[in-house]
């Protein structure tokens, strides 16, 4: 089945450490189980805060983000979904949408996974 | 094709006739068979180049359509075959055929009729996706659904031929590497579908009617396809009514355009309009149509806007205007539609009711609120209520900066002329 990558954004201001954050995090989790139970969930990462990014162009490294926004990716997963409305349907529950954040659904050309070391 | 060959005069007339009528449906049927939009327009198009030749060899066959899609599809078979090994491409998502009926020879005339209505239904959501820009489904929905030739669109838009060429193939190319389905939504996503197809043919109404930029103020062929459209969809979903609020909307909007600007080209206030020379013809048509999309549950905001438009133009003069059932349809456009234009436009009819002061106040509130900065009609609008109130430097002013955020020679024209 084509697979489409979800990719999560969010607002620089909102990722304060708020009371919220942990309710916020359970919610994710239960989405991924969600998919993960539908069969749709391929694979999920979940990245570190941006602050501890660092970007290499042609010139050198640098702290940060590539992309100098106001928003930053928080992760990202891969599902199977039969089309573009399939896969919109799949990212529409999303928790991070009424999170303050939002996503981007891209279709996946190619992929290599491999299941990490146990070091 | 020379004098004295093959083709004449007749069966050029019947050909670009069936262009018009059939178009759309060939060419979607012919996607459908070859899951592919440019070997389908390339398909679609020899077989109208084909029947020059055969319609003035074998007379014009008794239904052109079926004629037309036999042989678009007969091409797209034969392309297929010839390139079927060197050919790898990413195939357009074609929704799956219903499952064929037991008593297929029983069902076969209304089945095919069915499908191609519905082939149609898909190639307009496919074009009118809301994963492609607003630009993007406005230039697919031209050349694709409407048939409109690529220099033709890349003038509607004021870009080059390349440009455009270059902006359709990156559409088409999201299409099908996206996997955007050739489908007719589910009808839980139905309404909002449709809102994008509505508007998508009230942006090319729109372009067509105020040209944002360049000294004319109307472009014909865009205007007379977003009704066409219009039109169409109409035939295929009758249940919609907003589709019905937004053909009387446009017709009633095009009703007064010979009258919108005079013979200079400039434009002209509604109240200085001559009234007889707008089509009453076009006028009571959209007031049957309103009829109709007003008759059950809540109008939209294509049905509202349309049944103001009628009020104004159904008056005799601008002074026999309803202006209180006027503000009334603002209200409920407020409600089915909450914009800062909305706002603007119901300011203005209730200066009619309430007085230039109380519509003043509702645009200084407007203003602040700075969601219009950019919008001339604010400013317009502004001077127009001061005018009134007698006060003419805060007029003279207001109208100096509606005058530097107008785009267009005509609409700048207008407000230099109109002093009062």
């Amino acid at each position: 089945m084509p697979e489409y990558a979800i990719v999560l954004y969010a607002p620089i201001d909102d990722l304060r450490p708020s009371a919220d954050s942990a309710a916020e995090r359970a919610e994710h989790e239960r989405h991924s189980q969600e998919l993960q139970d539908e069969g749709r969930m391929i694979a999920a990462f979940a990245l570190e805060s941006f602050q501890t990014a660092t970007s290499i162009r042609a010139g050198g490294i640098s702290d940060g983000p590539f992309i100098e926004s106001k928003e930053v990716v928080l992760g990202f997963c891969i599902v199977e979904a039969t089309d573009l409305d399939d896969a919109l349907a799949l990212a529409r529950r999303n928790p991070i949408i009424h999170q303050g954040g939002g996503v981007e659904v891209r279709p996946v050309e190619g992929s290599v996974v491999r299941p990490p070391s146990s070091e | 094709v020379t004098n004295g060959g093959p083709t004449n005069e007749d069966t050029r007339r019947a050909v670009a006739q069936a262009f018009r009528d059939e178009w759309t449906r060939v060419l979607a049927s012919t996607v459908r068979v070859a899951r592919d939009l440019d070997l389908a327009e390339e398909c679609a198009q020899e077989a109208f180049a084909e029947a020059l030749i055969s319609w003035s060899r074998d007379g014009v066959p008794r239904s052109p359509g079926a004629w037309l899609t036999a042989i678009a599809a007969r091409r797209v078979i034969d392309s297929m075959r010839r390139n079927s090994t060197y050919r790898r491409k990413v195939h357009l998502l074609i929704e799956p055929e219903p499952e064929a009926s037991a008593d297929l020879t029983l069902t076969m005339t209304s089945d095919a009729e069915w499908s191609e209505t519905d082939d149609t239904m898909r190639l307009v959501f496919m074009c009118c996706h809301p994963s492609l820009s607003e630009d993007a489904q406005m230039a697919l929905t031209l050349r694709l659904v409407c048939g409109m030739a690529t220099k033709d669109v890349a003038r509607c838009f004021l870009v080059s031929e390349t440009t455009m060429a270059a902006r359709l193939t990156r559409a088409k190319q999201k299409i099908a590497v996206a996997r955007i389905p050739f489908r007719v939504p589910t009808t839980t996503d139905m309404t909002a579908r449709l809102d994008a197809v509505l508007a998508v043919v009230y942006l090319l109404f729109t372009i067509g009617h105020t040209a944002p930029t360049g000294a004319t103020l109307v472009r014909d062929d865009v205007v007379g396809e977003a009704k066409r459209l219009a039109r169409l969809l109409l035939g295929l979903m009758p249940s919609e009514r907003e589709i019905g609020g937004l053909l009387a909307l446009m017709l009633v909007n095009d009703a007064r355009r010979d009258s919108r600007v005079d013979a200079h080209g400039s434009a002209r206030r509604i109240s200085e309009q001559d009234r007889s020379t707008w089509d009453h013809h076009a006028i009571d048509e959209a007031h049957e149509l309103l009829v109709t999309s007003l008759q059950a549950g809540r109008p939209g905001r294509y049905t509202l806007q349309a049944a103001i438009a009628t009020l104004h133009a159904e008056a005799p003069t601008y002074d026999d205007v309803d202006w209180p059932q006027i503000v009334l349809l603002y209200d409920q456009l407020l409600l089915a539609w909450p914009t800062p234009v909305v706002q603007l436009n119901r300011a203005v009819a209730l200066s009619k009711t309430l007085g230039p002061a109380a519509a003043l106040e509702v645009v200084v509130e407007l203003e602040a609120d700075g969601r219009l900065r950019q919008y001339q009609y604010l400013p317009a609008v502004k001077a127009y209520l001061l005018e009134q109130l007698g006060r003419v430097a805060d007029a003279q002013e207001a109208r100096r900066r509606a005058f530097d955020l107008a785009a267009n020679d005509v609409e700048r024209d207008f407000l230099l002329n109109h002093p009062h």
